[in-house]
């Protein structure tokens, strides 16, 4: 779909850009030294890191991401928000308090608090950047995705805009300035969320969706006897050869030249979209060229609700759970699409009705990540349990949570701030179903970008509240960029610089070291957020889910539950556990189906979440390794026990 | 708080052994009551997802009234363990 550039959404988003970065500046300017750069000099109220914890950590993919997929395939998506929530009970029972105890100024920082070894120091902080870089790929990825419809730039512009933006939020200020545009976005992304979710039940469920003037939304055709399409007048069918040969499609052309593609459902037709890219690049949609004025074509908006309980037309305002049951108990209109490769090169990608009963798409496994915990394989189920195990474990793992324990005075300061995270992240989870099923049922759907579902929701309802939703979400991405950035930075100059290459840096340089690194990561991010602008930046999400866990919480948990836990111990499992989830991924079906562009049959693993696999194996590498290597107290360090 | 150098000195918290010891026993108890929780949750949804679209609460069905439970579990257990944790002297 094109998106037509919103002035006040650019106005609002400018506000927004403006205000952060004047932030930034004015923060930047009181924090001069290191331990205010990296920690904000441990002086952050409790419940302003609590609600910093939810701006840090409802990114991108959180928002955009859940809402995108639970529009386009229902509960699926939803069953992310369970899984990131729950990560957080990890958090708050076992690693809050003792990091914080152990702490200084990034994760490596506690891992080697008693062992003083330059192998754990460089095994975490290598560990940081990794996980730091798959997680910045599906932020800056929902970066461009926003930028693109609000100021109808290209989506490698609007990476770029964010990527230099956040690396002057963090190059200013570093940990301060970073939690505060935290704590501002999470606060008002929460607020806005359940806004927009109250607007979404008073309005209820149509089969007639409007958009914000109230204009119904055209909706394509379905279940039209064959014979109405091929014998109107001036109608040609085009012969089903080369690849559209056995395919379930027709192609009719008009008097006009214009060719429209229907999908059969026995002798009926559902009409279809297509998008064809030629050998040179060009766009062609509907087999015009794509765009907006006169001889052009645009995908249409899609998602609507085609049959509501008791045969209704509307139903009008809804509570929160008679919303959730009417969607049960409805049938909507989901889209699906197949890739055809013509002969001269071009692919064109046809997008098809789907008609879907809610008592199917409001249950587990209705989406294309999760549609194998239906079948009968144990094998099949495996890729589920993975995922859900690495949400679990991997919140708890991740460097840029992490390191804002670290930001509070005391461990009491930690426990309550994780609680207020909880709090709050856990309400804006439960508000993405709301959210994902309005965008699902608004007509208002870009069949080509699941990650656009949650702002065309707002859309729908009104112009301003897709301007404000717009720019609170783009801030949602800077405030979760530069608590990555922050952390990556952290470990180049803390960790890997000063403490492993034992370089004699005073506070100023080692600030200077910390922002250069933190530009270097900045225009990374640019590079990652352009190569992968392509992929559902939740499933991204999920990868940096896996590694985390897989390197970091063998490490952290037998740290503090294990005293025979050497430091060799906790090196080779951090080493492990970070390259077998990596190869996993790289050679998993859905790497090779959406990174090389390969047939995912040929994928080399048998599925592709590998924290079930690899974090028990991060343990197993943890204890033989620590059982054969002396004892702590014979290395010359002793591990006292936790308790 | 110090400067960035791996051994200057970092303000240490007074700790009492039996209160973190107390506080630690709890995490640990309510962590595993919430992996109980949760591990029903993978364990219906990947082999019995039929037993999930089936109407349980308000004719919710058990897909989302458990994944509403399993917030509000986090939440209220996060709010227990606020309750009877103990400070340090």
């Amino acid at each position: 779909m094109i998106h037509e550039t919103s002035w006040i959404a650019v106005l609002v988003f400018l506000f927004f850009a403006g205000a952060v970065l004047a932030i930034s500046f004015y923060l930047g300017s009181k924090a001069k030294s290191a331990s205010g750069y990296f920690a904000a000099g441990g002086g952050i109220h409790w419940a302003v890191n609590g609600i910093a914890f939810a701006g840090d950590y409802l990114s991108a993919a959180s928002f955009l991401g859940i809402c995108g997929m639970i529009a386009f395939y229902g509960y699926d998506g939803f069953l992310y928000s369970i899984g990131y929530l729950a990560g957080w009970i990890v958090a708050l029972f076992i690693i809050a308090e003792p990091l914080k105890r152990l702490g200084r100024f990034t994760f490596a920082d506690a891992l080697d608090n008693k062992f003083n070894s330059r192998g754990i120091k460089l095994a975490a902080a290598i560990s940081t950047l990794v996980v730091s870089c798959f997680y910045l790929i599906p932020q800056m990825v929902g970066a461009g995705a926003l930028v693109q419809p609000l100021l109808g730039f290209p989506h490698y512009v609007g990476v770029i805009v964010v990527g230099l933006i956040v690396t002057m939020i963090v190059t200013t200020a570093g940990m301060v300035s970073t939690t505060w545009v935290q704590f501002i976005k999470g606060s008002m992304l929460v607020l806005l969320c359940a806004f927009i979710t109250v607007l979404l039940l008073m309005r209820g469920v149509t089969t007639k969706p409007t958009d914000a003037n109230g204009k119904e939304v055209r909706i394509l055709k379905r279940g039209v006897p064959a014979a109405e399409v091929t014998g109107a007048a001036g109608a040609t069918v085009l012969p089903e050869d080369g690849a559209w040969k056995a395919k379930p499609y027709v192609r009719v052309k008009n008097s006009a030249g214009v060719v429209s593609v229907w999908r059969k459902d026995g002798d009926l037709l559902s009409e279809a979209q297509t998008l064809t890219v030629q050998k040179d690049g060009k766009k062609l949609v509907n087999g015009l060229p794509r765009g907006k004025r006169a001889g052009e074509a645009d995908l249409a908006p899609v998602g609507y609700v085609s049959k509501l309980p008791g045969g209704v037309e509307k139903t009008g305002p809804k509570g929160p759970f008679g919303f959730l049951r009417t969607m049960q108990e409805s049938e909507v209109i989901l889209w699906s699409n197949e890739k055809i490769a013509e002969a001269d090169g071009s692919a064109t990608t046809v997008y098809y009705q789907k008609p879907t009963p809610g008592s199917d798409f409001m249950a587990p496994g209705s989406s294309p990540t999760f549609k194998k915990v239906r079948s009968a394989k144990l094998f099949d189920k495996l890729d589920f349990l993975s995922l859900m195990l690495a949400l679990f474990c991997g919140t708890a793992s991740l460097p840029h949570i992490l390191i804002r324990y670290y930001t509070v005075k005391d461990q009491i300061s930690a426990r309550k701030s994780t609680v207020v995270g909880i709090a709050a992240i856990g309400f804006f989870y439960v508000l993405t179903l709301y959210l994902g099923l309005g965008a699902m049922t608004s007509g208002n759907l870009d069949v080509t970008d699941s990650n656009m579902s949650a702002p065309l929701l707002a859309r729908s309802l009104n112009e301003f509240l897709f301007a404000v939703l717009s720019a609170v979400a783009f801030t949602t991405v800077l405030g979760t960029v530069s608590g990555l950035i922050m952390a990556a930075s952290g470990a180049v100059a803390h960790d890997l610089m000063t403490n492993f290459m034992k370089m004699k840096l005073d506070e100023f340089q080692k600030v200077r070291a910390a922002k250069i690194a933190a530009m270097c990561v900045g225009l990374l991010a640019i590079c990652l957020g352009i190569l992968f602008a392509k992929m559902n930046v939740n499933f991204l999400v999920g990868w940096a889910f896996n590694i985390a866990a897989s390197a970091n919480l063998p490490a952290l948990v037998m740290l503090l539950f294990w005293k025979r836990t050497t430091k060799q111990g906790i090196t080779a499992a951090i080493i492990v556990g970070m390259i077998s989830s990596l190869a996993w991924i790289l050679l998993s079906a859905q790497a090779y189906k959406d990174v090389y562009g390969l047939d995912p049959a040929r994928a080399i693993v048998p599925f592709s979440q590998p924290a079930i696999v690899t974090i028990p194996l991060g343990f197993l590498v943890l204890i033989l390794v620590s059982l054969i290597t002396p004892r702590p107290e014979e290395q010359g360090k002793a591990v006292p026990a936790r308790a | 708080m110090a400067g960035l150098d791996f051994k200057a000195p970092v303000a240490q918290e007074q700790e009492d052994a039996a209160v973190v010891a107390h506080n630690t026993r709890m995490g640990v108890i309510l962590f595993v009551v919430y992996v109980l929780f949760y591990g029903g949750f993978m364990a219906l949804s990947a082999f019995w997802p039929e037993v999930m679209s089936k109407p349980f609460l308000f004719d919710a069905n058990l897909a989302v009234v458990y994944g509403f439970a399993l917030i509000v579990a986090a939440l209220v257990l996060a709010l227990v363990y606020m309750k009877v944790c103990r400070k340090s002297k």
